[in-house]
């Protein structure tokens, strides 16, 4: 079933040229043909901001968007996860997101999913730094760079991120190896406040206090064979017992069920209309990507609801020392090289050799030679060829460690040719 | 802003799939402490052990044995668990010998700064190894975690003190519980 009309406003969009078009925009029907069939996108999160994103990519013309979630539908979630009824409750997040956008915009194909597969782009609706910084190394491992530490286009796997916290927001576009990456910019995520532990034991001042000491301290005194699951009914209850007893211990007013699932999984209040604004801030941005009808956004957006709208636009600069997204060095070896002549080869270059004074070795988490705490296990290695230590028919990206470094240095080896870095 | 999609050439898809089935190899936390592994510099009176290999490092423990004041002559085992959002958040510490000590309880949890509060992504594992050592050499019974203890070393530091060497060394009952000799074991 086609709506009379329904693609007026995309194609007002995509069939003409104009101003701000991005660079090398090509107007014309083929583009929403291309959105509407060859465009694949990922959305991360069927949440609060997770539900107005599929909504709003659905009804932009995306047609095949696929949606991963691991969570399951809460009451609390209704009154903002719209693509969610009372019936609901207790089923996948993913499953009923996709059947109802499915149901009520013809034309979409959703499908849940729950491995990676191949995206034009990924669309983020998280709520964690930590999920965000997996999905982050996930596009970046995609990441190549040509000899002149220059990106392939073809292998960046572009993202953009929304996150919402209560009034606030913000919206980013990620391309790895052009924009920065979450690790780049990790300082961006104000810490967590956590209170001390000996206040939690022995000062408790506000119900928070007691809420976290009934958590931290008393569950696994008391309960040392159960995991707590934030998730699980009871679980939450006895958290909230127990701190409601040591609340009148200390005459502490206010613990409330809610406000101990408000602590224990560190939720601020969801405010739907944030979710609504930074979703369809990430949806033209998506958009915009795909198609280049205009100009993304470079590259940060933060949107303040608290005090009227309040938004700033902000171009954050890459960290080119990076060890998720930057080019690294490229660097020839023989399959023979052992790690030793390679460490030394390091050592010795006039680029590299000063930077570094003692150098470890990694291949992704198998640690080839580390000084410190495991010189001893790795030193054997050292005398082994490479071709042994790493799969020589992968492209091998190995982290060089050191005091003199920051973070570590990305070497990409090249086999055959002469040894030595190829890069200036 | 580049251009990365171009509808007429449809090349692109060739290209990101032979890319795929490339696994993640490791989280972001990891290669942090790989950093920190391969740096850590620890005092002579610390030892470390990582029980699940050499390439599994986010699970390790650690024996410190005090080179001065009160405790000299105990060992303590702790164990060190990293989490994947690492350096954001800090390793997860925990005091498995049984110890009596102002500012760690009896199940082995640690009122240290910088393990919970005062964290900071630039601190280091080798860091908090330095934190536990001065924990040791100066106990702060103004912050308790186990109060008893606190309000003992406050009150009769003489008392305290022979305490502490006693239930080190050849183990001891203090206040109803029994803490066996500290010999760097997991206790109970």
């Amino acid at each position: 079933m086609e709506l009379e009309g329904r693609w007026r406003d995309l194609d007002y969009l995509l069939t003409r040229q104009g101003n701000v078009v991005g660079p090398g925009f090509e107007p014309g029907q083929e583009i929403r043909e291309f959105l509407q069939d060859g465009c694949r996108v990922l959305v991360v999160g069927a949440g609060g901001l997770g539900c107005e994103l599929l909504k709003d990519l659905a009804l932009s013309g995306f047609g095949n968007i696929d949606v991963i979630d691991m969570d399951t539908i809460d009451v609390s979630n209704l009154n903002r996860q719209f693509l969610f009824r009372m019936g609901d409750v207790g089923k996948s997040k993913a499953e009923v997101a996709s059947a109802r956008i499915m149901e009520r915009i013809p034309g979409v194909t959703e499908k849940p999913l729950d491995f990676y597969e191949q995206f034009h782009v990924i669309v983020l609706g998280l709520d964690s730094l930590e999920a965000r910084r997996y999905m982050n190394s996930v596009a970046c491992s995609f990441l190549e760079y040509d000899e002149d530490g220059q990106p392939d286009l073809s292998t960046v796997k572009p993202m953009v991120d929304g996150g919402t916290e209560g009034f606030k927001g913000h919206a980013r576009v990620l391309i790895p190896g052009v924009t920065p990456c979450f690790e780049c910019t990790l300082w961006l995520f104000p810490p967590q406040t956590k209170f001390p532990l000996c206040t939690l034991a022995e000062t408790p001042r506000s119900p928070a206090h007691c809420i976290e000491y009934a958590k931290i301290i008393l569950w696994p005194k008391e309960r040392p064979d159960d995991t707590f699951d934030a998730d699980c009914e009871e679980h939450m209850k006895w958290v909230y017992s127990k701190a409601l007893a040591r609340a009148a211990e200390f005459g502490i007013q206010g613990v409330t069920y809610q406000l101990t699932q408000g602590v224990v999984k560190n939720i601020i209040p969801a405010i739907a209309s944030t979710n609504a604004i930074v979703a369809a801030q990430c949806t033209l941005e998506a958009l915009k990507m795909v198609t280049m009808c205009s100009t993304g956004l470079n590259n940060y957006m933060m949107y303040v609801g608290t005090d009227g709208v309040y938004t700033l636009t902000t171009p954050y600069e890459r960290d080119d020392k990076c060890p998720i997204c930057s080019p690294g060095v490229s660097y020839a070896v023989q399959p023979t090289t052992t790690l030793r002549q390679l460490i030394d080869g390091l050592m010795e270059d006039p680029d590299l050799g000063k930077h570094l004074s003692a150098p470890s070795v990694s291949y992704g988490s198998t640690n080839l030679y580390m000084r410190g705490a495991l010189e001893a296990q790795t030193r054997a290695n050292l005398d082994k060829p490479i071709s042994e230590l790493v799969d020589t028919s992968d492209n091998v990206v190995l982290h060089i460690n050191d005091k003199r470094l920051v973070s570590a240095m990305k070497i990409r080896l090249k086999f055959g040719g002469s040894n030595g870095s190829m890069e200036t | 802003m580049i251009k990365l999609f171009s509808v007429k050439e449809k090349q692109k898809k060739d290209a990101a799939a032979a890319a795929n089935g490339k696994a993640v190899k490791q989280s972001a936390g990891e290669l942090r402490l790989q950093k920190d592994i391969s740096e850590l510099d620890l005092p002579k009176n610390v030892s470390i052990r990582f029980p699940d290999g050499q390439d599994k490092i986010m699970n390790f423990e650690i024996t410190l044995k005090p080179d001065e004041g009160l405790y000299k002559g105990g060992a303590f085992l702790f164990t060190f668990a990293v989490p994947s959002g690492y350096p954001h958040d800090p390793p997860k510490v925990k005091c498995l010998t049984k110890v009596y000590h102002p500012n760690i309880d009896l199940e082995g949890n640690i009122c240290l700064n910088i393990l919970r509060e005062d964290w900071k992504p630039v601190l280091t594992i080798t860091a908090v190894v330095y934190g536990l050592n001065f924990l040791f050499l100066a106990p702060n019974p103004d912050d308790p975690l186990n109060k008893e203890a606190a309000q003992m070393m406050q009150q009769s530091p003489a008392q305290f003190e022979r305490l502490v060497s006693q239930s080190i060394t050849r183990g001891c009952a203090i206040g109803g519980d029994y803490f066996p000799p500290a010999r760097g074991e997991r206790s109970g």
